[in-house]
């Protein structure tokens, strides 16, 4: 048998063909769907890269950081509820909390989901992070749930029921409203987070976290304190799934609290996981196999969670590494 | 007339937080033995309030089907532990997430083919019914009841495991498994066993609130994140953590969501009062695990792990 990275003879790694092939195919399908001009195909192609993108986020914690944080849906709706919020004020003309006015401006929108993120995410990672192990997953789940039910409680805004967005939000580099701008939009943004995170951990503060996630008293004993490198991993983490949030909004033109809840802090790292933990593109293959098992199991039998479970459970109990690991045959873990 | 009011709010409170032990103290159990974090826990709690409502169903007897629920529960956590779980002890806490969220996705939806989406409805015996006069409070006898089987429980637990021989057995477990391996417990079956009576508490924590409210799939899952809040502020690991945290959690969010309401209307406009007030009301329990683990990150009562 050749080694893989003597297969075609070219200096990539087996991970990096699988890695290129699924670019590849992330591009070819919503193009091929628009040719068919099957809209329902372009913007399912586009849930699978929202969705992709939020485990990217999650990943920088879980996967390089090692902090299983159970709390990620509250930084998904987070930045949902910016978008959501923001639209409706621009279309009421009215304004935020009586001082800040509404905007249907993308490129308005989109920062100030990243910074409320990181707002938040210093909150709660700052209080998280003195914990560890099982408390730092119970911590995380627990400010979720407090996310959770402010939303619920915040009646101006919909509470329960949730908030429409009623036009889609602008951008002023493209038509948002043609699905196969809009796709491109949230591909070019998967793949500026896929390169900020390749690139932080590339630098000296991955190789830091990398370090705080294998042996934190020898990066300690190397002079820089684990916690404040969790803490910025953690916040970056969050800005990442946030930003993919404010897109799951305005792709489905509807935020609800559903967004927040805890079953989507799990599918988010179900997704991480089913991927391969800690791999660059892990989560966009975990995202393809979700939403794809989610799409089409869910349209066969409306028990489709069912067979999700015992998808998951397969590969927890057999396949660590994930479907990258599956792929390029080569199981790590975590 | 506010005396009786908070007096009755008390009980409530109570009752809730002896519910959660009920959870709480076996989540808690099977991570100090075991080390393993249980997200289907729930999913138990659902399989004994389900197993409790058709026993009843199909015999009359609410008291049956009670038995019938922890058992219930019981049987499918052995079924579980063997077929899942006991692969995940020696695994990493991530590991144990998912696979016991796959558990969760499997049991919830295996629940609602075998019973259908309909919430079911128990109905508790007559004897049961009516309520006692207790000082200024009339408050129903089965909130009663359940308060004392809670206690019960409680205590048959402290002498299950500071009395009994496998009491002694599940906390040599607890300080070092390959020790009491090496003396000749079998520690697998001991695993099985302490998974199997959690799961028992659980199931009767389902049957007992089956009565209350209504039998439906997903019911477990707030429960469980309660009793996650209850055992981290409790201190993972510790039983006795586990009655504190239980009573505290429910005793502050039941007084909380009836009392913060009016308590903002000192200061603001009845209907701003009223949405600040629930809207803090349903974080309140978040606030203080949030404020318990700041202080103390290993909780209150941290176990000797």
């Amino acid at each position: 048998m050749l080694k893989p990275n003597l297969y075609l003879n070219l200096n990539m790694s087996r991970e990096s063909w699988v890695n290129l092939s699924l670019l590849i195919l992330m591009v070819l399908a919503p193009v091929i769907a628009t040719v068919m001009d099957e809209v329902y195909y372009v913007n399912l192609s586009t849930r699978i890269i929202i969705i992709a993108m939020a485990a990217v986020g999650l990943n920088v914690a879980l996967g390089f950081g090692g902090m299983v944080s159970f709390g990620h849906a509250a930084f998904f709706g987070l930045g949902g509820y910016v978008a959501g919020i923001a639209a409706l004020h621009s279309f009421e003309g009215t304004l935020f909390l009586g001082l800040i006015p509404g905007t249907d401006q993308m490129l308005l929108i989109w920062p100030a989901a990243l910074i409320m993120a990181a707002i938040i995410a210093v909150l709660i990672g700052a209080i998280s992070l003195r914990t560890q192990g099982v408390y730092f997953i119970m911590i995380t789940l627990a400010f979720a749930q407090m996310v959770y039910y402010l939303a619920i409680s915040l009646t101006t805004y919909g509470g329960e029921d949730g908030l429409s967005i009623i036009l889609r939000n602008n951008i002023v580099i493209g038509d948002s409203n043609n699905p196969l701008h809009f796709f491109t939009l949230c591909f070019v943004a998967l793949l500026v987070s896929l390169w900020l995170t390749h690139r932080m951990m590339g630098s000296r503060f991955g190789a830091a976290l990398t370090m705080a996630k294998l042996n934190e008293t020898r990066l300690a004993t190397a002079g820089i304190e684990p916690y404040s490198i969790r803490l910025v991993a953690f916040v970056m983490s969050a800005m990442i799934t946030a930003f993919a949030g404010a897109l799951f909004a305005d792709l489905n033109g509807f935020v609800d609290p559903s967004m927040l809840s805890w079953h989507r802090s799990g599918e988010i790292i179900v997704i991480v996981v089913l991927g391969g933990v800690g791999r660059l593109f892990g989560p966009i293959a975990g995202a393809i196999a979700f939403v794809l098992l989610e799409t089409f199991l869910g349209g066969f039998t409306d028990r489709w969670q069912f067979f999700l479970g015992l998808v998951l459970l397969g590969v927890v109990l057999f396949a660590r590494g994930g479907l990258i690991g599956l792929m390029t045959g080569n199981a790590r873990h975590g | 007339m506010t005396l009786a009011l908070a007096l009755e709010q008390l009980l409530n409170g109570i009752q809730f937080g002896v519910m959660l032990f009920l959870m709480a103290s076996g989540l808690t159990l099977i991570f100090g033995v075991m080390g393993l974090i249980n997200l289907a826990h729930g999913s138990l709690y659902m399989v004994g309030a389900f197993v409790c409502a058709y026993v009843t169903g199909i015999t009359g007897s609410f008291w049956l089907g009670l038995v019938a629920g922890a058992l219930g529960a019981a049987m499918m956590g052995v079924i579980v532990e063997v077929l899942v779980i006991r692969r995940l002890y020696q695994r990493d806490h991530l590991d144990q997430v998912l696979a016991t969220f796959a558990l969760i996705l499997i049991l919830s939806e295996g629940t609602a083919w075998v019973f259908g989406s309909q919430p079911l409805w128990l109905d508790i015996p007559s004897v049961l019914k009516g309520s006692i006069e207790l000082g200024s409070v009339i408050y129903p006898v089965y909130r009663i009841l359940i308060i004392i089987v809670g206690f019960l429980v409680a205590v048959g637990l402290y002498f299950l495991i500071s009395r009994t021989r496998i009491g002694m057995r599940i906390r040599a477990g607890e300080n070092d498994r390959e020790m009491i391996g090496a003396l000749g417990v079998n520690i697998s079956a001991l695993y099985t066993f302490v998974f199997a009576v959690g799961a028992a508490l659980a199931g009767l924590a389902g049957a007992l609130v089956g009565a209350l409210q209504s039998v439906e799939v997903g019911m477990g899952e707030p429960v469980l994140i309660l009793a996650f809040v209850v055992i981290v502020i409790g201190g993972i690991g510790s039983i006795k953590g586990a009655l504190i945290g239980a009573m505290l959690v429910g005793i502050v969010d039941t007084l909380g969501r009836v009392f913060l309401p009016s308590v903002f209307q000192w200061f603001m406009e009845p209907s701003a009062a009223a949405s600040m007030g629930s809207a803090l009301a349903s974080i309140l329990i978040y606030l203080l695990m949030a404020i318990v683990l700041a202080i103390k990150p290993k909780g209150l009562f941290p176990a000797n792990a």
